[in-house]
């Protein structure tokens, strides 16, 4: 074969591999995309219910779920908006220009630089029509990334009925030990608000001393993840502060949620 | 060679992980559920037998000079359809191992076994060389994570075997376990026993 014959052999074989396989891989891309999505929600459900403590695992996700309702509410006001709730998402709303608010630098104290201009709340109701918990979406950024969670309050909108981040990339084994379920179970009943609802909740430095004033609104600092631990206190700063769902909550106290 | 001799050889005779020494890093990283050896076993066995049939199929139409470039792009698609796959079908396992699949493009097994059978035999023997060898891991990633998850945290499948300490049982759980070291000594003492009741495979 001459040398030129070889070169175009050569490169057809690559095209020709490189076209089939792309093509395969395409098309199982596309074919599972529909049951992988159902998959994603399905885990998103499962964090909010993690989070408040509703399910253990091998409980019905979905029927748990059903129980809990879904609402769009507008940050600012702290109103309820109409909206789709289920074709709503709060963290992809960040990046789109007619759906975030810019956060003022003085009251960016969780570095965000944006949020959504509505959020998704997820309320418990009793029996009765009498809110049991609230669960809210809340991010803010740690060492390495950008951690997401979601925390479960009581119906007097200061007491934390459970914690829990779904995302996060920090060091394992340092700051990695948010998702530490010892850790995130020290969260449960401590007090965010203190009683003239300004934000006193924090991550401590060090283990939290049972007989200090402000130890119910204190957990436990991680060793070695002392920055994570800071990005954990500001990003609750800022959501439970005036520029965060302060007014939605002051509404759900009111009674008019 | 004989499509029994081709699956049965590397089960414990010229075993991937044992006698060639490739896999290991995988074999560190995925072995503290036996769920989720399960999982990896069952993508690197599919994954490295395919893509030693497919390379076999094209293999007197590849250029030599573009040999390894045209196997990474057969095993690259085949992983990636696996991914897929898993993360379709058992969302949870994939969660937690998410970066470990990918990186079975990079495991020496299927890449060494592409190379070194499936450029030089047919279709069907290569294709059963690739269960082969993927079994071949599979038992000693089994074996490992057997052990790991019983001592490490006193279950298997997740479910309790020795209850633990902390939960109000006798057992300690030995934290060694969980990390990744462990996995090392584990097979250490595989190819002490194997070769030990073998000794044509120790090397001189």
């Amino acid at each position: 074969m001459s040398k030129q014959n070889e070169t175009l052999k050569t490169i057809t074989v690559a095209g020709l591999l490189c076209f089939v396989c792309s093509i395969l891989v395409s098309v199982v891309v596309v074919t599972l995309r529909p049951q992988q999505a159902k998959n994603a929600e399905l885990d998103m459900k499962k964090n909010i219910l993690m989070s408040a403590g509703m399910i253990k695992d091998g409980d019905d996700i979905e029927a748990v779920f059903a129980t809990v309702e879904t609402m769009i509410v507008n940050i600012e006001t702290g109103k309820k908006v109409e909206m789709d709730a289920k074709r709503y998402d709060q963290v992809a709303a960040i990046k789109d220009p007619a759906m975030n608010v810019k956060i003022p630098a003085d009251k960016d104290v969780g570095g965000l630089s944006a949020r959504s201009k509505y959020a998704k709340v997820y309320l418990k109701r009793d029996s009765a029509g009498a809110i049991e918990t609230i669960i809210l979406n809340v991010w803010g950024k740690g060492l390495w990334s950008t951690m997401y969670g979601f925390i479960a309050l009581g119906p007097d909108t200061k007491t934390i009925k459970g914690f829990a981040y779904y995302s996060q990339g920090e060091t394992p084994g340092l700051g990695g030990e948010v998702d530490n379920p010892n850790w995130k179970s020290q969260w449960v009943g401590k007090n965010l608000y203190d009683t003239d609802f300004n934000v006193a909740f924090a991550v401590n430095k060090g283990a939290v001393d049972k007989n200090h004033q402000l130890a119910n609104y204190r957990v436990d600092g991680l060793s070695g993840a002392t920055i994570t631990g800071n990005g954990v206190t500001s990003s609750m700063k800022y959501w439970f502060g005036e520029h965060g769902y302060s007014k939605f909550l002051a509404n759900v106290r009111a009674g008019e949620i | 060679m004989s499509i029994k001799s081709l699956i049965v050889d590397p089960l414990i005779k010229s075993n991937p992980i044992t006698l060639q020494i490739l896999g290991i890093c995988s074999a560190l990283a995925v072995t503290v559920q036996l769920k989720n050896v399960f999982v990896m076993c069952a993508a690197v066995t599919v994954v490295v037998a395919l893509a030693n049939m497919g390379v076999s199929i094209i293999r007197n139409h590849v250029p030599s000079s573009v040999r390894i470039i045209v196997q990474m792009t057969i095993i690259a698609s085949l992983v990636i359809i696996a991914e897929q796959f898993l993360k379709a079908y058992v969302y949870d396992q994939w969660k937690t191992m998410a970066v470990y699949v990918g990186l079975i493009i990079t495991n020496c097994i299927v890449m060494g076994r592409t190379e070194a059978f499936g450029m030089k035999n047919g279709p069907i023997e290569s294709f059963f060389d690739g269960i082969g060898n993927g079994l071949g891991y599979s038992i000693i990633l089994i074996v490992v994570g057997f052990f790991r998850e019983l001592f490490g945290s006193g279950k298997l499948f997740g479910m309790t075997i020795f209850e633990l300490t902390k939960d109000g049982g006798w057992y300690q759980p030995n934290g060694l376990m969980l990390l990744p070291p462990s996995a090392f000594f584990l097979i250490g003492f595989i190819i002490w026993v194997i070769r030990t009741k073998d000794p044509s495979q120790v090397e001189e």
